[in-house]
């Protein structure tokens, strides 16, 4: 019960935060609007082609922006040394990971939520017909950029080139989820259902997510303290 | 004599190939004040850092209360302020010790972090915005944040510096009431007429090591550099 309370001080303080300046949240919307534009001039929306890499496409946007925020989910605790005074806390370092992750879970929801609708119109595909497997698909793969991001955005806060290791290390441990997303994403975005042996990929998504949040659990103290 | 708050002994750190400090060992019994001075890079802020639990030694023991400062119970003992102010300049003056209030477990976080507004002269502003505050009200929240959670033990690095008149005020009468209920204060500091009036022992460092360790006396008192000139480097 307290851990879960230390959890959630710490993702209100995180979201209160980022709502008053709006800093990444705002970087991070404007970014995903113009790549998925963008990408619709680079590849012809009513092309087959075009329609076999959606899911590619939809998930390129969604790290590219989702790194935006989290680049500021510790960078925003260098102002001021607060850093120091959540290390200084009597909270375990899980705590205050959760509580950064789930933060960062739900400004990253956010973004993708007003992506999608987005990509339908511009892409020309009724993403919405497979709604509620595409959700799933959103949340697990959300969760496992969010973790590891949490996890490397705390390793890289003292790097004066934060924001550029940042999508280097993430990027790569990320390809296993990745690929589960894209081809999953791709299926249900041209409105089909996951039978047979594409649920594969839905095992890929759980198990990457349980592994990497369990690891991130356990190593966040060493992670902030060296 | 007191039991020791705070102890180290034999503490190396080392920045690349450089010891930052060099088989540093203190003992700091309970109640007591003691003044850590040095010149700029002499190693206090690095020393306080080890024994706050934010900084790993590399090489020695550092325990507060017998216990390793990074134990949950050791940082519930703890305050510490360093040369940030360690609040969010996105939230107000009451949201920020809320949430440092909650994090600590207080039992009733609202009324304590009004208790600390109200003490430190912030309670007409507690719900503006931390970035719209000046210097000395800013410094006086970091006070209210570094004590609301009542520690036994205070770290305090260069507690005086760039302070108005009226957060060195209030940053005096919080020290003597600590120290009058019985807490320990370890603060590192340039200003010596401040410290040596709230000090019951001074350590030098000079270079990563101890030059002296002692009680203050009254020579200290009238002559707040007399450490300096007697132990210090030339």
């Amino acid at each position: 019960m307290r851990f879960l309370s230390q959890v959630m001080t710490i993702t209100t303080k995180d979201l209160r935060a980022e709502m008053r300046t709006k800093e990444a949240i705002n970087a991070s919307f404007s970014f995903a609007l113009v790549v998925l534009l963008l990408l619709s001039f680079a590849f012809e929306p009513t092309e087959q082609t075009t329609q076999e890499i959606s899911g590619g496409l939809l998930w390129i946007v969604f790290i590219f922006a989702g790194t935006l925020i989290l680049n500021r989910s510790f960078a925003r605790e260098l102002p001021n040394d607060c850093l120091d005074a959540l290390i200084a806390a009597p909270i375990p370092g899980a705590a205050l990971f959760l509580g950064k992750a789930l933060a960062n879970f739900i400004l990253i929801l956010a973004v993708e939520f007003v992506a999608l609708p987005v990509f339908g119109i511009f892409y020309n595909v009724r993403w919405a017909q497979q709604f509620w497997p595409l959700l799933l698909v959103l949340i697990l793969g959300t969760w496992g950029l969010t973790t590891i991001g949490t996890v490397f955005s705390a390793l890289t806060v003292n790097i004066r080139l934060r924001e550029v290791m940042l999508p280097l290390l993430v990027y790569p441990v990320m390809i296993p989820l990745l690929l589960g997303a894209m081809r999953l994403s791709t299926l249900l975005v041209a409105g089909q259902a996951i039978t047979g042996d594409e649920t594969v990929w839905f095992r890929l998504l759980i198990g990457y997510d349980i592994i990497f949040t369990a690891l991130s659990l356990v190593l966040m103290d060493t992670v902030l303290l060296g | 004599m007191n039991a020791a708050a705070v102890e180290c002994a034999g503490i190396w750190k080392f920045y690349g190939d450089y010891p930052a400090l060099r088989d540093i060992s203190l003992k700091v019994p309970q109640g007591r004040c003691l003044a850590l001075i040095g010149r700029n890079g002499a190693g206090k802020t690095t020393l306080l850092r080890i024994l706050g639990g934010f900084s790993k030694a590399g090489k020695g023991q550092v325990s507060i209360f017998g216990q390793n400062p990074r134990e949950t119970g050791a940082r519930r003992r703890i305050g510490f302020i360093g040369h940030g102010i360690a609040v969010y300049d996105e939230l107000s003056a009451l949201e920020n010790l809320r949430l440092f209030a909650r994090l600590y477990q207080l039992p009733d976080a609202e009324r304590t972090a009004r208790e600390w507004l109200e003490r430190t002269g912030l309670e007409r502003v507690r719900d503006g915005l931390v970035r719209e505050f000046s210097r000395g009200m800013r410094q006086r929240l970091a006070v209210a944040r570094a004590f609301l959670h009542g520690p036994s033990v205070l770290l305090l690095d260069e507690p005086f510096t760039a302070l108005d008149d009226r957060a060195v005020a209030v940053l005096q009468t919080v020290l003597r009431d600590a120290l009058a209920g019985g807490r320990t204060v370890i603060m590192s500091t340039h200003q010596l007429r401040e410290a040596m009036e709230l000090a019951t022992d001074v350590a030098l460092i000079g270079r990563g090591r101890i030059a002296f360790h002692g009680e203050r006396t009254e020579e200290m008192v009238n002559d707040p550099a007399w450490v300096y000139s007697h132990y210090g480097e030339a």
